[in-house]
């Protein structure tokens, strides 16, 4: 029996293992199905992370923090989690992709969010053959080609930026004529000779051919108009990824609002006791690797109290 | 302790020629790419003997890219005998991999 099961591998998980081992507690694995991190890996630029000054990925802010969980004794299953199930004693059993179980007194779920889809003609047909939500990972095969990015959010203009410096031209796709990012962002936004802003506009359908995408159509105030850009990147938020939280049945084993966010008060505890949840999905979470990482710690301290008055009353 | 087989241009057709071949294309510079590598290095090792488990660093290797179109990184490619037989996009779970190796292997 473990004494608790972190579910996700970034900055939530990460930081929830690090205090919940150097805490005291003995029994503690984090599952991930991959190399811990997150989505912010796939971020170009990291500005706003306390303490770290100049410009830093998403990967090399991310680097060291496992082996600083790793030292303190946090456990890494690389597996996939299907689902958690709340038992009728209080435990939980976490279900894993390879058919297995494994039992925990306490649970810390913070599995993130992953990009939305938006769902113009063609989307899903040419997704990885020129439809890419990663501008890090993906912008590089559009060196000196021209682009579109779809979005007006914090991260479209973000990922906008990093693409201008790559590509040719970068035509960004917003469904209204304003930007909610900072008045100097806009800006700068503004001012970026090769950014061209097609405004009050949205993607209609995507085309191409066997080898991928070689153009956009857009729905304009004017009309339709048509985009030839081999690339198109797409910055339309998030889904939330509660499906380990599902039971069989397709409820939930704690509350969740509306939107599919967990419900989680200030000590980050859910409905359900021993169940704690945190980073992008839960409710009002601002989507940033601080207050991710600050929920991870408030967690970790948290299910050992839990754990301490389960065990010894 | 098998390893992935690191691919170029001058190995890459003798490689995927027999057999079952699992490619993945990456870089660097890509979280999800470096989010599956230990996945990728497990599988070679599980793999032995049975499939060839390879990696194409798509930053040095741009040819290959191109030849197969890749456009989003990680594409994982497998290949039966020198034909391409199935296409991932994007990070996935090992046992996701497994299952497309397994069925080229049964």
């Amino acid at each position: 029996m473990l004494d608790l099961a972190i579910i996700g591998g970034g900055p939530a998980g990460l930081t929830a293992g690090l205090y919940a081992t150097r805490g005291g507690l003995d029994n503690v694995t984090m599952f991930e199905k991959g190399m811990p991190g997150g989505q912010i890996t796939q971020s170009s630029e990291i500005e706003n992370y306390p303490g770290v000054t100049g410009e830093i990925t998403g990967m090399d802010l991310m680097i060291p923090w496992p082996e600083q969980c790793q030292k303190f004794g946090l456990k890494h299953a690389m597996v996939e989690v299907l689902r958690v199930e709340h038992k009728a004693d209080g435990t939980f059993t976490i279900h894993k992709g390879d058919g297995t179980t494994e039992d925990s007194l306490a649970v810390m779920v913070c599995t993130g969010s992953t990009p939305k889809r938006v769902g113009f003609s063609g989307e899903d047909e040419f997704f990885g053959r020129g439809v890419s939500t990663c501008a890090t990972c993906d912008g590089f095969f559009y060196k000196g080609k021209e682009v579109a990015v779809i979005g007006g959010g914090d991260t479209a203009i973000e990922e906008a930026f990093y693409l201008s410096k790559i590509c040719k031209k970068v035509y960004l796709v917003h469904r209204r004529d304003t930007f909610r990012a900072a008045p100097n962002t806009v800006e700068r936004l503004k001012n970026t000779e090769n950014i061209e802003l097609v405004l009050n506009s949205s993607p209609a359908e995507v085309y191409g051919d066997k080898m991928g995408v070689t153009g956009l159509k857009v729905t304009t105030p004017e009309g339709e108009r048509d985009i030839p850009v081999p690339g198109v990147f797409t910055f339309v938020g998030n889904d939330i990824n509660n499906q380990v939280l599902k039971n069989e049945d397709g409820s939930f084993i704690c509350d969740v609002n509306d939107w599919g966010e967990i419900i989680v008060d200030l000590k980050m505890k859910t409905s359900t006791p021993g169940l704690y949840a945190g980073g992008d999905m839960r409710l009002d979470a601002p989507k940033q690797v601080v207050s991710a990482a600050g929920d991870g710690a408030v967690a970790g301290i948290q299910a050992i109290g839990y754990i301490d008055e389960r065990l010894n009353g | 302790m098998a390893k992935y087989v690191e691919l170029n241009n001058d190995n890459f057709e003798a490689t995927i020629a027999e057999g079952v071949t699992m490619v993945d294309f990456w870089a660097p510079w890509c979280g999800p790419c470096r989010m599956i590598a230990p996945i990728v290095e497990e599988l070679a090792e599980e793999y032995e003997g049975k499939a060839t488990i390879s990696k194409v660093n798509t930053d040095e290797e741009q040819d290959i890219a191109v030849k197969f179109g890749i456009r989003s990184i990680p594409t994982v490619m497998f290949f039966k005998n020198g034909e391409v037989a199935d296409t991932m996009v994007g990070a996935a779970s090992k046992q996701a991999f497994a299952e497309k190796l397994d069925a080229l292997l049964a």
